[in-house]
Formats: C-alpha cells, sequence, structure tokens
C-alpha cells in the first residue's frame, strides 16, 4: 500500500483521459477500445498481434456473458471452446500474456481484475 | 479420503439481492474451485430464489448472480442439488430453472451432508 | 390517518408479510420491496384474497425485474422509484415491516 492509493490515477491515451485502479486496471468498461488496449499492453510491454487480440476478444465475450472476469482455469475452458485446445493451454496463454495470463489479459481487455485468482 | 483433498458443501438459504449471502457463497465456491477442491452446492428454502433466470439487476444497481451462477460450470463446478420440497413451496417448477440440477428430497440432503469433509452455509 | 406498509422480507424469511397483513386497515396500502417482491409470485395469491377491496397493492418493479420474476400476481400495481416516492408522500405515514 502506498500513499498515491486514494489518489485518482488517469491513462491517457490521444485525446482521452481515462481513469483507471491503483493496479492500473480500467474503472469503466465502456472507456476501452483498441488504442486504450494497445497502450495498457504497451505499459506491460507487450505488443499486441493478432494471437492477443483473439484471446481479448474471448475475454470480452466471457465477461459479457458470465459479468465476471475469469480465473486461470475458466479463461483456459473458453479459449479451449472458442479458438481449439491447442491454445486453450497455460504455457500458451504464458506465451502470450507471461506471468498470471488471466490477471494480464483482463487488464488489457479492460475488464476488472479477476478475483479468486491466485 | 485423500490427504490432500477435502469434499466441500456450500449450503445456500438466502434470497439473492436482499442480503449479501448469495455473493459471499458464490465468492467461496470460486475460490475453493481454484484450489481444485471437490465441490457441491445445494439450494434449499429461499436460496432456491437465486436459480430463476434472467435476473436484470441492473435495475437496482447490483452485479447479475444468475450470470454468475451460469458460470460456474466453466469453472468446474457442476455439482448443484436443490431441494424439491422449496421448490415446491414457492410454485417454481424444475423447468424454470436454466441450470444443470439435480433435485433432492430432506433424505437426500441429509445424505449428502453426512458424505461430506466440510461444510459451509451461507 | 392512511398507512403505507413496507414489506422486505420473502415470506418464509420474516413474519413481516403475515404480522403486516394483520395490521392493515381501510385505505391503507401494501408495498412489496427488495425481497418482499417475491411475494407477489402466484404461489402467495392466496394470502392476499381476503385483503379488503380499499387497500391497494403495489410492488417495486425494479427489485422485481433484478431478481428475473415475471408472471406476477396482477392485483399489484407495478411502480417504480419515483412512484414509491410518490406513495410514500400520498400517505399519512410508513410503516416497515422486515
Amino acid at each position: 500500500m502506498t500513499a498515491d492509493n486514494n489518489e485518482q490515477q488517469y491513462l491517457q491515451v490521444n485525446e482521452q483521459t481515462i481513469p483507471v485502479d491503483p493496479e492500473g486496471y480500467l474503472r469503466h468498461l465502456d472507456d476501452w477500445n483498441e488504442a486504450v488496449a494497445e497502450q495498457l499492453a504497451a505499459q506491460e510491454a507487450i505488443q499486441l498481434t493478432e494471437a492477443h487480440w483473439e484471446i481479448l476478444r474471448v475475454l470480452r465475450q466471457f465477461y459479457q456473458q458470465f459479468e465476471m472476469s475469469p480465473a486461470m482455469r475458466p479463461l483456459i475452458k473458453a479459449v479451449a471452446n472458442e479458438l481449439g485446445s491447442d491454445k486453450g493451454k497455460s504455457i500458451y496463454l504464458m506465451s502470450l500474456f507471461p506471468g498470471s495470463p488471466a490477471k494480464l489479459a483482463s487488464k488489457i481487455a479492460g475488464l476488472p481484475k479477476p478475483t479468486n485468482c491466485l | 479420503m485423500s490427504d490432500t483433498k477435502k469434499s466441500f458443501l456450500i449450503i445456500n438459504r438466502k434470497a439473492p439481492y436482499g442480503s449479501s449471502a448469495a455473493r459471499d457463497a458464490l465468492d467461496v465456491a470460486l475460490t475453493i474451485s481454484v484450489f481444485e477442491q471437490p465441490l457441491s452446492l445445494l439450494y434449499m428454502d429461499d436460496a432456491v430464489w437465486q436459480l430463476l433466470p434472467d435476473h436484470q439487476a441492473g435495475a437496482i444497481g447490483q452485479k447479475n448472480l444468475s450470470a454468475n451462477l451460469a458460470m460456474l460450470e466453466m469453472y468446474d463446478i457442476d455439482q448443484l442439488y436443490v431441494c424439491r420440497q422449496a421448490l415446491n413451496q414457492r410454485g417454481i417448477r424444475p423447468s424454470d430453472i436454466k441450470l444443470n440440477i439435480t433435485l433432492l428430497d430432506s433424505q437426500g440432503i441429509a445424505a449428502l451432508i453426512k458424505q461430506q469433509d466440510q461444510v459451509l452455509s451461507f | 390517518m392512511t398507512t403505507l406498509h413496507l414489506i422486505n422480507k420473502t415470506p418464509s424469511e420474516s413474519s413481516a408479510l403475515r404480522d403486516s397483513l394483520s395490521a392493515i386497515s381501510d385505505g391503507d396500502a401494501l408495498l412489496l420491496i427488495e425481497n418482499g417482491v417475491y411475494a407477489a409470485m402466484p404461489a402467495y395469491a392466496e394470502r392476499f384474497t381476503r385483503l379488503p377491496r380499499t387497500i391497494q397493492c403495489y410492488l417495486l418493479n425494479n427489485d422485481a425485474l433484478a431478481r428475473g420474476l415475471n408472471d406476477l400476481n396482477p392485483d399489484f400495481g407495478a411502480i417504480d422509484y419515483d412512484g414509491f416516492v410518490e406513495l410514500s408522500c400520498r400517505y399519512n405515514k410508513v410503516v416497515s415491516w422486515f
């Protein structure tokens, strides 16, 4: 915890000033667009490719249907359902979103941080 | 019974939205599933109201529990048990419920509880 | 003096519904809110059949929508938050049963 936690933080994308939480997750779902995603990814040192985008689309669809961000296991399941079992693997998701794919990909997809995620 | 796995049962007894009980139970269920422990959910009394589909919880500024319950199978939480009498008393038909459920009478509920290592009640 | 009776519990989680129905008078109104809206499901219709015709019954539609309730008891008028405010002003006092 830092003293900055109570201060409103923003992401500046082109002309848009977008409020984010202290961990960098968007505060408002509707603020998301492709340029915002590019910038969120850049902050994590990720250059988005089509392989990333298709995962982000699966995540956005998951959120639209279930109104929660998935933890790792349901994310893998959703990716396997939508994009095939070759991609529905944790090693593949780790290669695109290193570290904690469920948290990182949710952030770039403009979704809330997944709860219950180790 | 293995050393590393314990079976869990979460008993739901409260209607959604009127209190945080339903959401608390869901949070605990998702957390238990992340630890890959065998998990069953039981809905009795007013908690069977949680199972009605198509909530529009935005109308009261809350998150949509029916969308979240539909998500449970993505977490491999697929053991959903429902008290038959609780449905009957409230005029809810099993076919009204879009989730994959198993109906239990009171004997079945007693047996379900008996076979668990841990039982949590909400 | 007229009274608006508010009920915010399901018929089985407290005695609020039963107690309010035994304490209600001619010219009063009943409004189901929060978990109280479940009382307008058809399974409970029988509990309201003995109410005098002078008693108006309402439910807060936002709470019914939130809970996915359909085919509600037609004796209940569905109101929104503005209607809730309006009813609260129309009756001399409000009694909350919970």
